[in-house]
C-alpha cells in the first residue's frame, strides 16, 4: 500500500477546517456550514503539502476511504422514497438525510453500510462507481443525502442527467467522471484514495494506481462555491443577498 | 431543427440554436409536488426573501399526488406546506386535499400530477414545462419540451421564469405498422429502452413518429414519453396532430402554437420498428432495460400485480385490464391492486359503462374478477412511500406492475422483485399467477 500524502495524515478527526492552514471556501448556507464543522467527519477535506498558490486554492483536494458502488445506480438506492418526506431545507431533516444516504441498496450485495448504524454521517469521503450514477428519480434529496453524510466528491464512470445537474446546483458534491472505462472496478470499499480535481486524478493509495479524470469545467466553480445561487452571487450575476 | 430545438429556440427568442448550446428559456409552467415541493419552496425564501413572490402566479401548478392517505406526520405536514405558500402566493392552480377520509370530498383534488397536467389543460404543444419529477417527461405527448428538474433548480424558476438549459440533440425513433390487439404502448416503450439500454439516451430528446405512433390516443402517447427518463432521454415528443387538439378541447383556454421537426432537421440516430411483428414484453429486476419476452417468463412465480401510477393508472389502462378480465371471465389468482392516477380516472372506472364490455363498468369488471377495490388516487405505491401506504411492498415478494420502475427497493421492500409490463400482461399474470402473456386470454 502506498502510503497517504503527508497532509492527510496531519488531518484529525476535527477536520480540515479548524486546522489552520486551510482556508475554508464559502458554503452556500450557515446551517451547511455548521453541518460540516459540527460533525465527525474522519475524512474531510484535507489540503496537499504542497506550498499554498492561489490555483490551489481554487482546486479542492479530497482524501481519505472510498466507498464504491456498481452500474446504474439509481436515486431510489441513494435514498430510499420513505425518506423524501424530510425537506431538505430545514437544517435538521437536512442532516437526517445523510443518516439515510445509500440505505437503499442491498444489503446482501453491500454487507458494509455507507453509514454505519447510529452514526449521522459516513467515514467515506469519496464515492466511487459505475455509469449512469444517480439514474432514475430528480429528486434532489439523492445528491443532499450524500453531501449530508459528509461525502465530498462522488467519482463515476458517467452520471445520469438530473443528478449531476443537481450535484452542482446544490454544491452538495462534485460529481467527476473517470476518462476510462471500468477503471471504478479496481477499487474496493476501504481503499484510501486522493481526489485532486485540479489535477483531475484520482489517486488508489491501497492499490497504488492513479485514474485520470474527466475535467469538471465550469461546473467545478459552482460546486467549490456551493450551489449555483451563491456561484451567481459570488460572481455578480445576481445582486449579493444577506442570506441567513 | 428539431421539434425539441425549435421549441427551446422560441423559448428563448433565438432564431435558430444547435445542440449543445447552453440557453435561458422562459417557462411557461412549473409543476411542483408535496415531495419536492417544500424544499423548492424553502430554497425559492431563502434566496429570493421571505417576502418574495413567484414570478407568475398562473404558471406556477402546485399538485400533492405522492404521500396523501397516510398517517405519516411529516408527509401531511408537507402538504400543509404547500397549503400555506399557494394562500400566500395565491396560485391559481392548486389541487388541494383536506379530508383524507375521503378523497371524494375534495373536488379541488385531482391525484398524479403527471396525468393531472393533462386533465387540467396544462400540457400545450410548442410549450416548456418543467417539474420537480423525472416523469414530466410525460408531457411530450403533447409536442410540449417537458423535463424534471431538481429543487434549487426549480427555486430558481419560481423566482425568475427561467431556466439554463442546455439544448438536447434528439434521437428519433420511427415506429411504423399496425398496433396488434395485444401490445400496448407500454410494450413498445419497454422494447424502446430493452434496445437503447437505460442511459441510451442520456442528456438526449427522443422523438416518436411513424403511423403506429399517429394512431395511438393521447393517453397511449403519454406512456411512451413518461418512460423515455429510463432511457436517461431528457425529454420525449411527439409530433402534435389533431389528436392532440381534440383532446385539449375545451381543456385549455390558452392559445398554443404546435412546432414540428424540419424534414432536414440533423438527428444523432434513427431507429426503426415494424410494430406488427412486436410481442408483448416485461422488464425483468431490476432494470427497466432488462427485457424479455412476456412468454419467455412464464414459470416466474408471482405474488401480487400492481396497476397504478402516472404510467400504467390512466383510464386507458384500467380499461385495457377490465378488457382481459372480462374475456376470461376467472378470477384473479393473486392479490391484484388497482389504484387510478387521478380522481377522474376513478370516477371513469366506476362511472364509465363500457358498451364491449356488455355495458359493465370497469369496476364491476374487476369486482367479479376478484381485484381489491380500486384504491384512492395517488402515487401510492409505485415509488413505495410511508411504510402505510396502500399496497406497499413490506415483504420481499415478486409483484407484476404497471409502473415504470423496478430498481431495489423501488415498491418498499429490498429485495422485492418487480416485473415492469403493460396493462394487458399485468392483468393476465393476475389470472394465472404467473408472467403470462396476454395473447393466452385476447386471442
Amino acid at each position: 500500500m502506498a502510503a497517504p500524502p503527508p497532509a492527510a495524515a496531519a488531518t484529525t478527526r476535527t477536520g480540515a477546517l479548524t486546522v489552520g492552514l486551510s482556508p475554508y471556501t464559502a458554503r452556500t448556507s450557515a446551517f451547511r456550514r455548521a453541518q460540516i464543522c459540527r460533525h465527525r467527519l474522519p475524512t474531510l477535506r484535507c489540503r496537499r503539502a504542497q506550498p499554498l498558490t492561489a490555483a490551489a486554492s481554487s482546486s479542492p483536494v479530497f482524501h481519505g476511504e472510498c466507498f464504491v458502488v456498481g452500474e446504474n445506480i439509481d436515486t431510489d438506492q441513494i435514498i430510499p422514497a420513505e425518506h423524501l418526506t424530510l425537506v431538505p431545507s430545514k437544517a435538521d431533516e437536512y442532516r437526517k438525510l445523510g443518516s439515510f444516504a445509500f440505505s437503499g441498496l442491498p444489503s446482501a450485495a453491500y454487507p458494509t453500510p455507507f453509514v454505519a448504524p447510529g452514526e449521522e454521517s459516513s467515514r467515506y469521503a469519496v464515492i466511487v462507481g459505475g455509469p449512469n450514477f444517480g439514474c432514475g428519480s430528480s429528486r434532489e434529496h439523492a445528491p443532499v443525502a450524500l453531501g449530508a453524510a459528509g461525502a465530498r466528491a462522488v467519482v463515476a464512470e458517467s452520471y445520469a442527467r438530473i443528478f449531476f445537474r443537481n450535484s452542482v446546483a446544490t454544491g452538495e458534491v462534485y460529481p467527476l467522471e473517470l476518462a476510462e472505462a471500468g477503471a471504478w472496478k479496481e477499487c474496493k470499499t476501504g481503499d484510501i484514495v486522493t481526489v485532486d480535481i485540479g489535477k483531475a486524478v484520482m489517486i488508489n493509495h491501497t492499490s497504488g494506481k492513479e485514474y485520470k479524470l474527466k475535467p469538471i469545467g465550469d461546473a467545478g466553480p459552482v460546486v467549490e462555491a456551493g450551489g449555483i445561487f451563491a456561484y451567481a452571487r459570488k460572481t455578480g450575476m445576481i445582486a449579493s443577498k444577506a442570506s441567513a | 431543427m428539431t421539434m425539441t430545438e425549435k421549441i427551446l429556440a422560441r423559448a428563448s427568442e433565438r432564431a435558430s440554436l444547435e445542440p449543445g448550446e447552453n440557453v435561458w428559456v422562459d417557462v411557461d409552467v412549473l409543476m411542483t409536488h408535496d415531495v419536492c415541493g417544500p424544499g423548492t419552496i424553502g430554497i425559492f425564501k431563502k434566496e429570493f426573501g421571505e417576502d418574495a413572490k413567484v414570478w407568475d402566479r398562473e404558471k406556477v401548478v402546485i399538485i400533492p399526488d405522492h404521500y396523501i392517505f397516510t398517517s405519516d406526520e411529516r408527509a401531511n405536514r408537507n402538504v400543509d406546506i404547500l397549503r400555506d405558500f399557494c394562500m400566500e402566493q395565491k396560485i391559481k392552480y392548486f389541487y388541494d386535499i383536506k379530508d383524507l377520509s375521503d378523497f371524494k370530498a375534495n373536488p379541488d383534488y385531482k391525484g398524479v400530477c403527471h396525468v393531472a397536467l393533462a386533465q387540467e389543460g396544462h400540457c400545450r404543444p410548442g410549450e416548456v414545462l418543467l417539474g420537480t419529477d423525472s416523469h414530466t417527461c410525460n408531457a411530450g405527448a403533447f409536442g410540449q419540451f417537458a423535463t424534471g428538474i431538481g429543487n434549487t433548480d426549480a427555486g430558481f424558476v419560481l423566482g425568475t421564469g427561467k431556466a439554463l438549459l442546455k439544448v438536447p440533440p434528439t434521437i428519433r425513433f420511427v415506429l411504423d405498422g399496425e398496433m396488434p390487439p395485444y401490445l400496448l404502448a407500454k410494450d413498445l416503450i419497454l422494447q424502446i429502452i430493452g434496445e437503447i439500454s437505460v442511459s441510451g439516451a442520456t442528456y438526449k430528446s427522443m422523438e416518436f413518429v411513424g403511423s403506429t405512433i399517429e394512431s395511438l390516443n393521447m393517453e397511449e402517447r403519454m406512456t411512451l414519453c413518461n418512460m423515455v427518463i429510463e432511457a436517461g432521454g431528457k425529454n420525449g415528443v411527439v409530433p402534435a396532430d389533431e389528436t392532440t387538439f381534440k383532446y385539449l378541447e375545451g381543456k385549455t383556454s390558452v392559445g398554443y402554437e404546435p412546432v414540428y421537426s424540419d424534414a432536414q432537421a440533423r438527428f444523432v440516430s434513427d431507429y426503426h420498428f415494424d410494430v406488427s411483428k412486436l410481442e408483448p414484453v416485461v422488464a425483468k429486476p431490476h432494470s427497466p432495460d432488462n427485457r424479455a419476452l412476456a412468454r419467455e417468463c412464464k414459470d416466474v412465480k408471482i405474488d401480487r400485480v400492481y396497476i397504478g401510477s402516472c404510467t400504467g393508472g390512466k383510464i386507458e389502462d384500467f380499461l385495457a385490464a377490465a378488457k382481459v378480465f372480462f374475456a376470461s371471465g376467472k378470477k384473479v389468482k393473486v392479490p391484484t391492486f388497482l389504484v387510478p392516477a387521478t380522481q377522474k380516472v376513478w370516477m371513469d372506472v366506476y362511472g364509465l359503462s363500457v358498451p364491449e364490455f356488455g355495458g359493465k363498468t370497469c369496476s364491476q369488471i374487476f369486482e367479479e374478477a376478484g381485484c381489491d377495490t380500486p384504491a384512492s388516487p395517488s402515487c401510492g405505491a409505485c415509488l413505495g412511500g410511508p411504510r402505510d401506504t396502500y399496497a406497499r411492498m413490506n415483504e420481499p415478494m415478486v409483484c407484476v406492475s404497471t409502473t415504470n420502475r423496478n430498481f431495489p427497493g423501488r415498491m418498499g421492500h429490498k429485495e422485492g422483485q418487480i416485473y415492469l409490463a403493460s396493462p394487458y400482461t399485468a392483468a393476465a399474470s393476475a389470472l394465472t399467477g404467473y408472467v403470462t402473456d396476454p395473447r393466452d386470454f385476447l386471442m
